[in-house]
């Protein structure tokens, strides 16, 4: 059977889908869609052939779009997606999307899960992880960072559909392996550079992958460092030495081989871009031990660019290829595991998600 | 019944929903009732929970600024307003 290449790319002007054939090399793009909505991330599942897009509308408020016709046509919802008349929360933003086992997951600010399992038509509320460690003062605004407190991501294990990982801004990972009724922090060893008034809370967590070869392999980049686990996230060793940054958001993790891990570094000042206007992946091949620059094709001048936590996503082929995109509308990909980079879109909105699966023709 | 004017934004997100649209009701409440209704999901379009109106969502009626509560007489014109805002 022949299949094609996807990816969602969700933008601050809705959700676009580009599409190359077996080779990676020419993209067709379509879009905007969503109607233009601000999208946070767009997601496929497989299993049913749905693209769903996380989104928020200024004047109309947040919700779900799915597409069944890869695209062609959408439906939105947002039918259970609130905490009804709560007065601690108010739900803003719907942050990031997970699909798996049939169960569609969604992340929201103020930090909550809601659960789908009827393909994202309707919802309702998971957990908002009450009883963790200073709960009670996430949402106070005297104790927030700038912007709201949310659940930016979820990770589904591949095989236990009541297990997943959640990380909450600024506070950390929790694992739970009963569908949201209870949890438990996942921080052990990791570095923070401000004082905290718990031992297993307060870090700040911003993107976290598992290796598909190895379920207890997992990587994180963190606000400060990165860090790797061999043990499914009970503890962490931090891997950042070799990096020219220990900040960034996105990253990925190789599909076949459990010690190759992907970042992009910025500058961890206000400006949040590639250090010193030059844009680079940078790669491991031995967990972390040491890292090497792929920067081939990539802007080696005057490219201040950013890349945000779903920003990056590698695809499932033999020799894998990476996608990234930037805050400024630019699309890099990679054919060859990122050692060559080509730019396939330059004038795209801004960019928060990228995504890539392989689509069945 | 109201004739209830509504946002360029909103007539792709629903099947069929024209701009202008009469509803009945006594008051803007119970109109975005009917229009919920006819077109299930609009309550979240315009509305958060408490509930009131989104903060960049505005009504007039009868050009004058109003709230969920604001009664509609028979005949009134209903302007919901999507605020002009973003970039």
């Amino acid at each position: 059977m022949s299949s094609h290449t996807m990816l969602l790319v969700g933008t601050r002007k809705g959700c676009f889908v580009l599409e190359s054939n077996g080779d990676r090399a020419d993209w067709r793009i379509r879009g905007p869609y969503c109607d233009g909505w601000p999208v946070y991330h767009a997601v496929y599942d497989n299993d049913t052939g749905t693209i769903f897009a996380a989104a928020a509308s200024e004047w109309h408020g947040h919700g779900v779009w799915r597409s069944h016709d890869l695209g062609e046509t959408w439906e939105l919802s947002s039918e259970g997606l609130n905490y009804g008349e709560s007065e601690e929360l108010k739900l803003s933003k719907v942050s990031g999307l997970s699909v798996a086992h049939g169960r569609v997951r969604a992340g929201t600010e103020a930090c909550g899960i809601f659960e789908s399992r009827d393909g994202g038509a309707t919802w309702s509320l998971l957990s908002t992880l009450d009883g963790q460690p200073a709960r009670d003062i996430w949402n106070d605004p005297a104790n927030q960072p700038p912007g709201h407190l949310g659940m930016p991501a979820i990770l589904p294990h591949p095989s236990e559909p009541d297990h997943f990982w959640a990380i909450v801004q600024g506070i950390g990972i929790f694992e739970t392996t009963d569908n949201g009724a209870s949890w438990t922090p996942r921080n052990r060893g990791l570095r923070a550079d401000w004082p905290r008034e718990h031992d297993e809370v307060g870090f700040c967590v911003h993107k976290l992958v598992m290796s598909p070869t190895d379920n207890s392999r997992f990587f994180q980049q963190n606000h400060v460092g990165m860090h790797r686990s061999d043990d499914g996230g009970l503890s962490w060793t931090e891997i950042t030495e070799g990096l020219p940054t220990d900040f960034g958001f996105a990253a990925a993790v190789h599909p076949h081989d459990r010690d190759s891990f992907y970042v992009i570094p910025l500058d961890g000042g206000h400006g949040r871009f590639t250090p010193d206007g030059k844009v680079a992946v940078w790669r491991t091949s031995d967990a972390g031990s040491t890292w090497r620059r792929l920067d081939q094709g990539l802007p080696q001048r005057d490219a201040y660019v950013g890349v945000l936590r779903e920003g990056m996503a590698i695809d499932d082929h033999d020799t894998p290829g990476l996608y990234f995109g930037t805050s400024t509308g630019q699309l890099f990909a990679s054919r060859d595991e990122g050692e060559s980079w080509d730019e396939i879109a330059s004038y795209l909105p801004g960019i928060w998600s990228v995504e890539v699966a392989t689509v069945a023709a | 019944m109201a004739e209830v004017h509504l946002p360029p934004t909103l007539p792709s997100l629903f099947d069929d929903l024209p701009r202008t649209v009469e509803v009945d009701g006594a008051t803007v409440a119970e109109a975005i009732d009917g229009l919920e209704q006819r077109w299930p999901g609009m309550f979240d379009r315009l509305c958060q929970p408490g509930p009131e109106l989104r903060p960049h969502i505005n009504v007039y009626v009868d050009r004058e600024r109003a709230g969920l509560q604001t009664q509609i007489g028979p005949g009134s014109r209903v302007d919901v307003i999507a605020a002009i805002s973003g970039g």
